[in-house]
């Protein structure tokens, strides 16, 4: 089944498409970056939970094999369409209501650092509307909080279906939380970042 | 939700700016908005606080300022984090501070001291102790406290161990401790080079001059125009050719000031004064 019209249609509309992945979302986010086209016209933000000091060859990775123009955030780096944006590892990625990004150092929340409530709740409170949000694989509760703040902004919010996940406590702790307007499976997520 | 936003406007935030200048004499008011709003929501639920209420201890209740700073302020810190800018430093500013005969070092922000004993035994490690003196500032009073103590968890100290070793320097971090139960205390003869005060780097200015400052992840809590004013107060700080160390995320974006440093590690945001 494709996805229906009104979804289409909001994912058009959106202008920043923010991605939110933990343990087991590895594979499908190495796919989205390969995939999506060099002007997807639209703002990608991505934040994925990984150790310090650790992966720091995902962003290197993911650079060599987007088509987008991709670069790891920098304090105070402006909000560019065609641009990908990779939340850095140890810090908090925080929008600011002047179309820029700041950092944070503080408290890890659930654990992690980047955490993707952080972004997020910043992003609902900057760009509402204008946002989706695409909740992947993950084993903690980290996004949910987040993704139900945007959707109360009115931006799209899309959980990975559960049982289709690697990890499947992170997007359904998101539906149990009421924040998902669609439940998609991988192959329904391609179609729509696709369309 | 402990990072729960939207629970004060934007407005409220700006009168809780002007409440901390006019009672405390803090301005707040070229910190970046969200990392703000969000400290403010959090003390908020720590406290179980309305708008009102913390609106009215601000005013109200000179004991709670203290820890209203503490909160506000993000004091998260670590022994040798990220241990390639210690790598970097060890390499490329360490031979160019020992042509000095006396090395002066600041560390702006220092919080609980972590970032300057890291800096104490990178250049006691070198040789470089006896000559050198490190300055640790914050605005906060209670983090010096701790930081003078030089006495941290002995399970924080495991942690910083990892980062000790990323960083290339020989035997452990431990050598530097004297263990006692569950503490770690920062040997003396590393205490005896330090010196931790008060310095507000928004309203206070030039204290002294250096070969070195290190200010990370410092700037990330500013706006551009105030870190571009402390910036002038780094380069007033600094002597001809002396070098400043932002962090890794943190770049010089100001085209003024963009002439008057020359790059010296890209990566690690280490930063050399040229010019006059």
């Amino acid at each position: 089944m494709g996805p229906d019209n009104k979804l289409l249609e909001r994912w058009h509309d959106a202008q920043i498409v923010l991605f939110g992945g933990s343990a087991g979302s590895f594979k499908i986010l190495f796919r989205i970056i390969k995939d999506l086209p060099e002007k997807l016209g639209k703002t990608v933000i991505l934040i994925i939970h990984r150790k310090k000091n650790f992966f720091s060859e995902i962003e290197k990775l993911f650079a060599e094999n987007s088509r987008m123009y991709m670069r790891e955030i920098e304090d105070k780096d402006i909000l560019k369409t065609n641009t990908m944006y990779i939340a850095p590892a140890n810090y908090h990625t925080l929008i600011e209501d002047g179309g820029y990004f700041s950092l944070d150092v503080s408290e890890p929340v659930w654990y992690s650092k980047p955490s993707i409530d952080v972004t997020f709740e910043s992003a609902a409170e900057v760009y509402g509307n204008k946002c989706a949000a695409i909740l992947l694989s993950g084993a903690n509760q980290d996004g949910a909080g987040g993704m139900l703040k945007l959707r109360e902004s009115g931006a799209l919010t899309i959980a990975q279906e559960p049982a289709d996940a690697e990890m499947p406590e992170m997007p359904r702790s998101a539906i149990n939380l009421g924040a998902a307007d669609y439940i998609l499976t991988q192959d329904e997520i391609f179609k729509l970042l696709l369309s | 939700m402990d990072t729960a936003q939207g629970i004060i406007s934007n407005a409220q935030v700006q009168e809780l700016i002007d409440i901390v200048r006019k009672v405390h004499g803090f301005d707040f008011s070229g910190y970046t908005k969200a990392s703000l709003k969000r400290r403010l929501t959090r003390i908020m639920l720590l406290n179980k606080f309305e708008f009102y209420d913390l609106k009215h201890v601000l005013i109200n209740d000179a004991d709670f300022f203290q820890g209203f700073l503490e909160e506000i302020t993000v004091n998260v810190t670590e022994m040798f984090r990220d241990p390639s800018f210690y790598k970097a430093v060890n390499t490329q500013v360490v031979p160019y501070l020992s042509t000095y005969q006396h090395v002066k070092i600041w560390s702006a922000g220092c919080s609980t001291g972590e970032e300057v004993y890291s800096m104490a035994i990178l250049l006691n490690e070198a040789g470089l102790g006896k000559k050198s003196f490190i300055y640790g500032t914050d605005i906060n009073t209670e983090v010096l406290r701790e930081a003078r103590k030089g006495i941290y968890s002995l399970r924080n100290i495991k942690s910083y161990a990892e980062n000790y070793q990323y960083t290339g320097l020989k035997g452990s971090i431990t050598d530097h401790f004297t263990i006692l139960y569950d503490a770690a205390s920062i040997h003396n003869e590393l205490k005896q080079n330090t010196l931790f005060s008060v310095h507000n780097l928004i309203s206070d200015t030039v204290f002294n001059e250096f070969q070195m400052i290190s200010c990370r992840n410092v700037f990330i809590y500013f706006e551009t125009f105030l870190q571009e004013r402390i910036l002038d107060l780094f380069y007033k700080s600094l002597c001809p050719l002396g070098y400043l160390c932002l962090g890794s995320k943190e770049t010089i974006r100001s085209d003024s000031f963009k002439s008057k440093f020359k790059v010296i590690n890209q990566k690690e945001n280490i930063y050399q004064k040229v010019g006059t």
